[in-house]
């Protein structure tokens, strides 16, 4: 399973990367896309958007099943990956590439308070 | 404890992803379900069919009984070898199962019935042998394991494997099975299955399943898993036991009317309860028009002439749009546009005739 050293996860399979301008950039997980199977529709928040932490703020659907995106931290939804809405199957293929949406946070540091990869492995060996 | 198939260790050491499928350890796919699904449509995939239950009826008079046992008419058959499609029902009229029976002699009759089901089928059966042909044999063959080959390649695909099968399996039409010899043993061969494509289901003795399985690889046949079997099952407009049909409602209201047979003077278990008891509901295809989600189970439908509601919905990979079947309303046509609720939102969906695709194609008419 592909977990990169270089991200922040959250234990419902969103992974986090902080981008430089101090926004957070969150797609679905290598996991998450394999136990989901074949993406076949996204539905992407709008811009603009205020989000709690932990608020369903995204859908992916799969052949199988649909399944809800949670905001990883609180803030501002800033730009959903359009592209990719147009062609689902890029989460299967390159999960880590296929972002979803972008967000600024309200607290910076709530980004470090996610799982790192180590703990998230472990939270995958607990499912 | 799940119960596993002769094939558990073949599936697994394909990579296959595992679900608990009633009761029973099966591979749901192997990598890509869309990819399964249409290596089917295309060429040629198999799928693991042993969690489902053959049993063998046999006896003087096995025909007599399944007259009566069957909602479908068994004097249809009339070469050995032929099979149909029934359901079986309570006295209320409702499906207790589907079910497809061969006439292998007069005195012999193979039925292959749900994996889910199969306990209380053979109960229910036992049951009605019990009163009316006490004499007769019925024989659950847990010594056999299944293998359903479906695609445009699928029976030249099963001759690579098997040369010494296609002299006797060649010249079987849709619906007929044959027995051949061969090194594995005696193998069922029956050109049936449930996907809308040509092929074969193969039963044989459990011990060699792994070794056809392994043969049928290399000749070029692509494992697929149950996820596929379902949107191949789906597109060709073909019902699922538990899902579009249970034992709380009515064959004529689960687009089954045709294996019906209410024409003919014999009784059957249930005839008296349709009889009495006109459908006011239909089954029913449905396809998305536009994008905002995927169709599915227990989604509400709304029409003009009341509420429905879906009971298999998927993405149609031959489509590439989403379909469904769905219960409504008597005389909701084709044509019609109704509304389903997907999440919080209504979503315009087309009435169609079902099937959605057959033989690599879609079979819908173009949207007006």
């Amino acid at each position: 399973m592909n977990i990169p050293a270089n991200l922040r996860y959250t234990a419902s399979h969103e992974w986090v990367r902080s981008e430089a301008d101090g926004t957070v950039t969150i797609g679905i997980t290598d996991h998450a896309q394999a136990a989901l199977g074949d993406l076949v529709y996204l539905e992407l928040p709008e811009a603009g958007r205020k989000v709690a932490a932990a608020e369903a703020c995204a859908v992916v659907e799969s052949v199988k099943a649909a399944s809800d995106i949670y905001a990883p931290v609180a803030g501002e939804i800033i730009e959903a990956n359009k592209p990719v809405a147009e062609a689902p199957e890029q989460v299967n293929k390159d999960p880590y590439g296929s972002w979803l949406f972008k967000l600024r946070p309200a607290e910076p540091a709530a980004v470090g308070r996610l799982l790192d990869a180590r703990a998230y492995e472990a939270s995958i060996g607990d499912e | 404890m799940l119960k596993q198939t002769p094939l558990n260790a073949s599936h697994r050491a394909a990579g296959a992803r595992m679900v608990d499928f009633g009761g029973w350890d099966m591979p749901v796919n192997y990598g890509s379900q869309i990819d399964e699904h249409n290596a089917v449509r295309t060429d040629a995939g198999m799928f693991d069919v042993s969690h489902m239950q053959i049993v063998d009826l046999e006896g003087a008079g096995a025909r007599d009984f399944l007259r009566y046992a069957l909602a479908n008419n068994v004097d249809k058959l009339k070469v050995p070898g032929k099979a149909l499609y029934s359901c079986l029902l309570k006295p209320e009229g409702t499906v207790i199962d589907d079910l497809i029976v061969y006439f292998l002699r007069e005195d012999f009759f193979r039925i292959v019935v749900n994996a889910g089901t199969a306990e209380k089928d053979i109960a229910w059966l036992r049951g009605l042998l019990a009163t009316r042909a006490p004499r007769l044999s019925l024989r659950p063959r847990t010594d056999l394991a299944m293998i359903a080959v479906q695609g445009p390649q699928a029976r030249a695909k099963v001759w690579r494997a098997l040369p010494g099968a296609e002299v006797a399996t060649a010249p079987l039409k849709p619906f007929v099975a044959t027995r051949v010899d061969s090194g594995w043993g005696e193998l069922f061969v029956a050109r049936t299955g449930y996907t809308g494509e040509d092929g074969f289901e193969i039963a044989i003795a459990a011990p060699h399943a792994a070794d056809l399985w392994r043969a049928l690889v290399a000749a070029g046949v692509r494992p697929a898993g149950l996820g596929a079997r379902d949107t191949l099952r789906l597109e060709a407009g073909m019902n699922l036991y538990g899902q579009d049909m249970d034992e709380n409602v009515s064959p004529l209201e689960s687009g089954l009317a045709w294996t019906i047979d209410l024409a003919s003077p014999r009784d059957f278990v249930g005839k008296a309860a349709l009889l009495a008891r006109p459908p006011s509901r239909q089954l029913t295809g449905l396809v998305l028009v536009g994008k905002g989600g995927v169709l599915r189970a227990h989604q509400a439908v709304r029409t003009d002439r009341g509420d429905g509601e879906i009971t298999s919905g998927t993405f149609s990979p031959t489509l590439n749009q989403s379909i469904a079947l769905a219960r409504l309303p008597a005389g909701v046509a084709p044509g019609e546009t109704v509304r389903v609720l997907v999440r919080d939102r209504e979503l315009a969906a087309r009435v169609v005739k079902p099937p959605f695709a057959r033989n690599g194609k879609s079979l819908l008419p173009p949207a007006s």
